[in-house]
This record gives C-alpha cells, structure tokens and sequence, in this order.
C-alpha cells in the first residue's frame, strides 16, 4: 500500500487567459504535515479546491486517496476532511445540531452519530459549550468546531486552509497543537498559510507558492541549505583565547562572527552545539551561554525573492 | 460531449462546457461567476461521468431546510399575514354570500371566489402573498450560504451541488403547501360553521386543484428568487430585483401588454371601423399578457373555481354554438380549460429551476 495519499502533476488552473496555478506538482504522504505557503492570490486556494473537485481542473492530473477528485468527487470528500479560510456555520443552531447536519450529509449511520461527535467535541475542547448556538462563538472557537468535524467525519487527509489567519497567539499554539494530534493519528494534513512563521513550527515539508507556482519544496532545514546556505544561529557566550577560529573549525560551521565582548555568532547548516560546546571546553573557555536559532521562512522567503531582484535587474 | 436537458444525466456530469458554451447565460452574471471562461486543456478529466448518486443528502438538505423554514421569525410573519388577510376576506366572503339566496350550486367556492369584482377576495389575496412567501424564502437559499461561509463546506461533504439546491427548493416548496393546506382547511371549517352546509365533493375537488395550482404558481417565483440568489451575491439585490420582477408583472405587465401588442399586430382599420377589435390584435395581447405567472395564474384559477368560465380568451361566434347557458363546466372540463396555464406554469418552473441550476454547477465556491 502507498503511502502517499495525494498526488498532483503539472496541476493548472486557468480563468480565462489569467493562470491561478501553473503546473505544479506534488505529493503528501500519509502522517505528514505539509504547508502550502505563499501570499495571498499565490494559488493555495485554488490549489486546495482543485483537490476537493470543487473546482475544474484545467491541466494536469490530481490523485486524492487514488480517486480522480473530478470524477468521483463523492469518494474524495467522504474521506477528506476541508477547514475553509474563515469557516462559517449555522448561527442559530448548536455546535452539536451543527454537526450532526453535516453527519446527516455524510451518510453516518444513526446509532454512531451522537457518540462520535461528543467525542470530536471533546477532543477540541468545546464539549462544555456544545449547545450553545455557534453565534456565540469566538474565531477560535469556530476553527475548533471545524476540526472537530474534520476529527468527526474520521478523514485520512485534513485540508486545512488559513487555519490560523485572525487567531490570537494562544488561539494560534492551541490549533497548531491539535493540528499536530491530527499527524500523530496517521492523517495526513495539507494546510495553506500566508503566515510563514506560524506554520513552520508544524510543517514536515512546506511548498512556496509565487504567483501560482511552486518556486521551494522541502523541509525547513532542507530550504535553509538551499537557500541561506545554512540557516542556524548558534550563538556562544564565552570567555577564551582564539575562540573564533577554534569555532570556525567545527565541522559544518560556516562562518563565525564577532557580535560583541565575548559574544560570538556561528552561521551553521545544523544545530552545532554539542560540537561547538565542546570545542569551547577543550580549548580552556569558559561557556556561559550557547544557544541557537533555527532557520525562519521568512528569512529564506526574503532572501529567496531577493536572489531573484538580483537577478531580474542583472 | 452531449448535453441534453435531461436532469438525471445533467446531474452526473457537472462540467457540460466543452462542445457547448453557457457563454450567453452566464455573461450577464457578475465577476465572481468565473466557470464559463475556463476552458479544459484536454486532460483526461475532460467530460468524464461523475461517479455517484447526485441525491445523496437531498433528504439531510431537505429536513434541515424544512425546519429552518418552519422555524424562522420570516415565515412566521410571512404566515401571520396570510391567515390574517385570509381571515378577513373569508369573513368577507360569507358575510356577503349570508345576504343572498343560498340558490348558489357552489357556494363554498364563492368563499375563495366571491361573485362580483371586490378587490378584496381570497384569491387576490393569495395571488399576492402567495409570491410574497417564496420570494422571502427563496432570496438567500444560496448567496446566503455564501455569506455565511457555510457553503464551501457543505460542498465539500460528500454530497453534490444537486442536492442542496433541490433539497432547498423542495423545503421551500413543502413550507409553502404545508401553509397553504393549513390556510385550507381553516376556510373549510369556518365555511362549515358560518353557512352551515356541507360542501360537495365537486367543491372539495375543484379547492384542492387550487390548492395544486397554487404550489405550482409559487414554483416559478420560489425558482426565479433562487436563480437571483445564485447570480447576486448581495441578499439585498437578490431579493430587491425579484420582488421588482414581480410588482412589474403583477401591475405593469397586464396594462402594456394591450399597446405592445398593438406595436406588433396593428389593429386593421376595417375593424375598428365597426368598433371591433382586430382578431390578430387580441390574439396578441392574450398571448402577451400570458407571459406573466400571474396572469397565467388567475386565469387558471378563475377555470377552476368558477365551473361557468368556459373560455379564457377570446371566443369566436363559431365556439359558441351548442352552449347552453347557464349549465357548469364539469370538473375534468374545466381542468382542461386550465391544462395550458397549469402547463405553462410547471414548465416555468422547471425552466428556471434549470437555469439556476446550470449557473450554480458553474460557479466558483470560493468566497
């Protein structure tokens, strides 16, 4: 059996003569969490619709749990779970009336309905509040009541689009949180975020988005390589004799520099501080602090795009 | 690939736009309406059969509906209005049949319909509110699930667009003949307390046809306010520009029909010498003033309950022999009298039901 549970090739999608996505490809597996990262009107909408079947393909093909999302739109969606940018439900119903229209649409068998949804309810931390009419709701709240019915319906694949867009920071570490329970079940999570820095700490493997295509895929670390060339920051806070070349010996140091009174920064492509630790303590320093910083997006998004002015305007 | 107007095929194939362009329908919805432009590359996904039953759900979308319906303060004001019009103009009604003589064969039809040409009858009263309620819960069925940011995930339950447009349009439909029935039966019972007789069964037959007739009359407006909750956004439009569709048909359209069809059939001059009117002109101006549901209505309606209505337009001399006056239509004749309208009527319907239903699979869910 396959791991890989979506699939798209030279996937496009045109309006008109205006392209919204231009023959992108990727693949998510089973477990994984990978983020569609990119401004807004980059494409990971019309992306996500594309998988859903919500939206005509133009070119290109799409595999979601080996369904062709266009033709057997049914299959796909029973077993794939969407949040919406802004998710809306019904005002004047209940979160559990909610659910329960949407375990109507599904098909759910009756006898397994209430159960289920007490415990998606549970499991998102709105089991107390589960008949109070979702008017009341907050944003945060709401994108809850999203994830519990993705958790409700069972899905194999959560496409979660903005999940954190207009969430307050502890709303924000309370979402990625049970986004991360979703990947410990098995289910595979595509989510879209404009936030670069809020879902990397969640990302296995991330694809940048740039007026429709994919111009970086990979992990974090990976990026980082490609693009910063490195990427961490360890500093060292030590006193020591020839320090900085000591340092700059340590394998996988790039470069060291000098950022104060017995204050050094190590450009590294990992996380050098056991190595760094080390080499302080045998050359007779004394280490009082050493710690690291791991590669932003943001950093490599900006570097990225302006590699590329560079290169537009040589 | 082919694309025919049967629904059950339509349905399972969402995308009929390579080898045949919605352009010219879709040109007059506004920008968010994007379906039309985008043309297929070739790719296998191209006209393929979409697996899968396109009912699944309609009755989760249905009895949700339904209840929302039943429930919401709109219909209850909606259906205050009726039974208090009803009310008065029955009570109406049978204070003035109580005057006459109870020589009258169809007495209880003059409860809906009373003899003379008071403004004030039943059926005026539900020719006008009878629109009134299906616009009012047709306006947002879809553009309200827009706004709402409900829309995009329903539709990606597992379930197609086909169900919760129809799923809607049957609620609406059952709220509006639940109503009505109910409208119905509280004439009955106070026609049977007030004049004190029973009515036949030709009576009972002949209302319930009209109870028929009126479900199908509050289609066409139900599927028209649902074409203009799928083409405009804004609730707000959406409902203004079906309730102007309607006060243009149901005021201006019967008065303009008579010199648009003078523009198109001139009246011939020997005629009007005679002070007649020309047959070609009249034939127009019927046939003109039949492109309005209301008028399609009431005159169905006026076959219906009254069984002395022989004719709904022009009769020439020649269709008058053999009439012997006085004598009433029997009911199958009447129905037959009324078939075209009660035709017309379920056709629109289903016309603009199709209408809605080709610009709703074609559009973008996004918000």
């Amino acid at each position: 059996m396959s791991d890989i549970v979506i699939q798209a090739r030279d996937l496009t999608k045109r309006y008109g003569k205006a392209t919204a996505v231009d023959h992108i490809s990727f693949t998510v597996s089973r477990g994984e969490i990978f983020g569609l990262l990119g401004p807004n009107g980059a494409g990971k909408t019309t992306t996500i619709l594309m998988l859903l079947g919500l939206s005509d393909v133009s070119a290109g093909t799409v595999r979601v749990l080996d369904h062709d999302p266009v033709r057997q739109p049914l299959q796909v969606k029973r077993r794939v779970g969407y949040l919406p940018d802004t998710v809306g439900f019904y005002d004047n119903l209940t979160a559990f009336e909610n659910l329960t229209y949407t375990a109507r649409l599904i098909g759910m068998a009756p006898s397994e309905r209430d159960s289920r949804i007490s415990a998606s309810l549970g499991r998102v931390g709105l089991a107390d509040v589960a008949n109070k009419q979702v008017g009341t709701y907050s944003r945060g709240m709401r994108q809850r009541l999203g994830l519990a019915e993705i958790l409700m319906k069972d899905a194999a694949i959560a496409i979660l689009d903005e999940p954190t867009s207009g969430l307050d920071p502890q709303a924000t570490a309370e979402l990625l949180d049970m986004i991360r329970g979703l990947k410990h079940d098995g289910v595979a999570v595509l989510l879209s975020s404009h936030l670069l820095d809020r879902v990397q700490s969640v990302c296995d493997r991330v694809a940048l988005f740039q007026s429709g295509r994919i111009v970086l895929m990979g992990s974090v670390p990976d990026l980082a390589r490609q693009v910063l060339g490195g990427g961490y920051h360890v500093d060292v806070e030590a006193d020591g004799q020839g320090l900085a070349n000591i340092l700059a010996a340590v394998p996988g140091v790039r470069a060291v520099e000098q950022i104060g009174p017995g204050r050094l920064r190590l450009l590294s492509e990992g996380d050098v501080r056991p190595q760094a630790a080390a080499a302080v303590v045998n050359a007779g320093g004394q280490l009082r602090r050493l710690s690291v910083e791991e590669p932003s997006l943001d950093a490599i998004y900006s570097r990225y795009f302006q590699g590329q002015q560079v290169s537009h305007a040589a | 690939m082919q694309f025919t107007l049967d629904t059950s095929k339509a349905s399972r194939c969402r995308m009929p736009h390579e080898g045949f362009s919605w352009r010219g329908l879709s040109m007059g919805a506004s920008q968010w309406f994007k379906g039309s432009t985008a043309e297929s590359e070739g790719g296998e996904s191209t006209g393929g059969r979409r697996e899968g039953s396109p009912w699944h759900g309609l009755g989760a979308v249905f009895i949700k509906e339904l209840s929302d319906n039943l429930s919401s303060v709109r219909m209850l004001v909606l259906e205050i209005l009726m039974v208090l019009f009803g009310a008065v103009v029955v009570y109406l009604a049978v204070e003035q049949l109580r005057q006459g003589t109870a020589e009258d064969q169809f007495l209880f039809l003059r409860l809906f319909a009373p003899p003379g040409d008071s403004l004030l009858t039943f059926v005026t009263v539900i020719s006008i509110l009878v629109p009134l309620t299906a616009i009012g819960l047709g306006f947002d069925a879809i553009n309200g699930e827009h706004n709402r940011r409900t829309l995009s995930r329903i539709l990606a339950q597992p379930i197609y667009r086909d169900a919760l447009l129809l799923g809607k349009f049957l609620a609406a439909l059952a709220t509006i003949s639940i109503n009505l029935v109910i409208l119905w039966l509280m004439i009955i019972g106070f026609g049977l307390i007030r004049l004190g007789i029973p009515p036949s069964s030709e009576e009972l037959a002949r209302s319930l046809v009209f109870l028929l007739l009126t479900v199908a009359y509050a289609g066409v407006w139900l599927a028209l306010a649902m074409v203009f909750s799928i083409v405009f956004r804004a609730t707000a439009t959406a409902a203004l520009i079906a309730l102007g569709l309607w006060l243009f048909f149901a005021l201006l359209w019967p008065a303009l029909s008579a010199p648009l069809a003078e523009v198109i059939a001139p009246p011939d001059l020997r005629y009007s010498m005679l002070g007649l009117q020309t047959p070609d002109t009249l034939i127009m101006q019927t046939t003109l003033s039949r492109l309005s549901p209301g008028t399609l209505y009431s005159q169905a309606i006026t076959a219906i309950l009254n069984p002395d209505v022989r004719s709904l337009g022009p009769l020439f001399l020649d269709q008058i022999q053999g009439w012997v006056r006085g004598a009433p239509l029997p009911l199958g004749q009447s129905i037959i009298l009324a078939w075209p309208q009660t035709v017309a009527l379920i056709a629109g319907t289903i016309l603009l039901y199709v209408i809605g239903y080709i610009i709703f699979q074609r559009q973008e869910v996004r918000a």
